[in-house]
């Protein structure tokens, strides 16, 4: 059975082990499939048109389906590997554990944003940024620039206490639990998550940087915390929405997947706290 | 002679502070920029972003509604905008409250497509975009 843990508990080993996938993934080719594929959503989901990986209520069921079909993936190379996540209210500096080179390695350098330490620094030659967004093929972060801060545990307490889970327009305007955690409206969690990591984080292309699984991961787990908080509250909208994914509708790009699917994480993974 | 004198003093301070954050620009979005509040100025320009061409940190930055009412390309949505950057186009998109995006900086929405492409090129280093799918 998956377990996914805090990341700043994993063992050398774990860390190692995780590592190790993902760069076997990214030299297989696999990676980048899902930086396309996100990039593609991320461009084509817009506030008034057909909405599904992001601003909108599937932006949670989607992101939970994507996120296992990547831990698959890994696990496809070494069965052991579970996704960790990020807990960005604890580890809020560029001092965290997670930062360092024996992990996801460090902020970029001030002149061009290049990471240059860890397993994904482009000086190792086993990560080159190929689904790209602008000219540069190696790995940026400028973490926590500009004096930003990453959001305080009060922040996410405020949204989780939120018992809609999304309301019309069902999209970046909207108010609930939803909008509140993605970002677009509000104390905003996830979204400034990935504009305080910068770089490719901050892009269409976030993928490309690993710990968007991780930031992932805990977004997804937030979810899973709040659906303890509210027990009567329901994924909405229920039918009939024009261009937004209502609870039984398939999700692209699978097709075989309904946010209904995935409201109940624990067939596929529980987590190391309860949740 | 001093009130003359001190208004050349404010416009050579005021010059002085444009050049500043001119160069500031390069690590921080000046907070015009960064933070679209509700202000009169900005809300007019949420209802009507206007054209720009202009050289920006050494960019030639261009904006101005895509013709014919339609981005052109059916697989993304530029709500009816082309941004370009030298020449090659940004992908931008326009939230339901007024504010855009690119796909540059895609998780932190500014006040008009002319933020949007002040961010990109601040984001780019000079590094030269590279042309996204027109699926």
């Amino acid at each position: 059975m998956t377990v996914r843990k805090n990341q700043a508990e994993l063992s050398s080993a774990e860390k190692r082990a995780f590592t190790g996938a993902l760069l076997e993934l990214k030299s297989s080719g696999r990676y980048d499939a899902f930086v396309t594929t996100h990039n593609d959503f991320i461009m084509r989901d817009t506030d008034h048109g057909e909405r599904v990986g992001h601003r909108s209520p599937s932006f949670l069921p989607w992101h939970r389906r994507f996120l296992l079909e990547f831990e698959r993936a890994l696990q496809s190379v070494d069965p052991s590997v579970a996704l960790p996540y990020w807990d960005w209210t604890v580890d809020r500096t560029p001092a965290a554990s997670l930062w360092a080179s024996d992990f996801l390695g460090g902020t970029g350098r001030s002149r061009d944003g290049r990471v240059t330490d860890g397993p994904f620094a482009a000086d190792g030659g086993n990560w080159d940024i190929s689904v790209r967004v602008d000219g540069r093929g190696f790995l940026r972060r400028t973490l926590g620039s500009g004096g930003r801060q990453l959001p305080t545990r009060a922040e996410v307490e405020s949204v989780l206490a939120m018992e809609t889970y999304d309301m019309p327009p069902w999209n970046s305007a909207s108010d609930g639990f939803r909008n509140h955690l993605e970002g677009w409206r509000g104390v905003n969690l996830h979204n400034r998550v990935h504009v305080w990591v910068g770089g490719h984080m901050a892009t269409g292309a976030s993928p490309n940087d690993p710990v968007f699984w991780l930031h992932h991961a805990y977004v997804d787990k937030l979810w899973a915390d709040w659906q303890a908080r509210h027990p009567r509250s329901r994924y909405l909208p229920e039918g009939g929405t024009p261009n937004v994914v209502d609870l039984h509708e398939t999700m692209r790009p699978w097709g075989d997947v309904t946010p209904a699917d995935m409201l109940d994480h624990t067939p596929h993974y529980t987590f190391d706290t309860a949740a | 002679m001093s009130r003359i004198t001190r208004r050349q003093a404010l416009g050579a301070a005021v010059g002085a502070a444009v050049g500043t954050a001119g160069v500031a620009l390069v690590g921080a979005a000046p907070a015009a920029d960064r933070r679209p509040a509700a202000t009169g100025h900005q809300a007019q320009d949420h209802r009507d972003p206007k054209a720009f061409d202009e050289v920006y940190l050494g960019r030639r930055i261009q904006g101005a509604p895509a013709s014919g009412g339609h981005t052109g390309h059916g697989g993304h949505h530029g709500a009816g905008w082309t941004v370009r950057v030298d020449g090659e186009e940004l992908h931008v998109m326009r939230n339901a409250d007024g504010t855009w995006i690119s796909v540059i900086t895609h998780y932190e929405p500014v006040a008009s497509p002319h933020a949007a492409a002040r961010a990109a090129v601040r984001e780019l280093q000079g590094a030269h975009l590279v042309p996204f799918d027109h699926v």
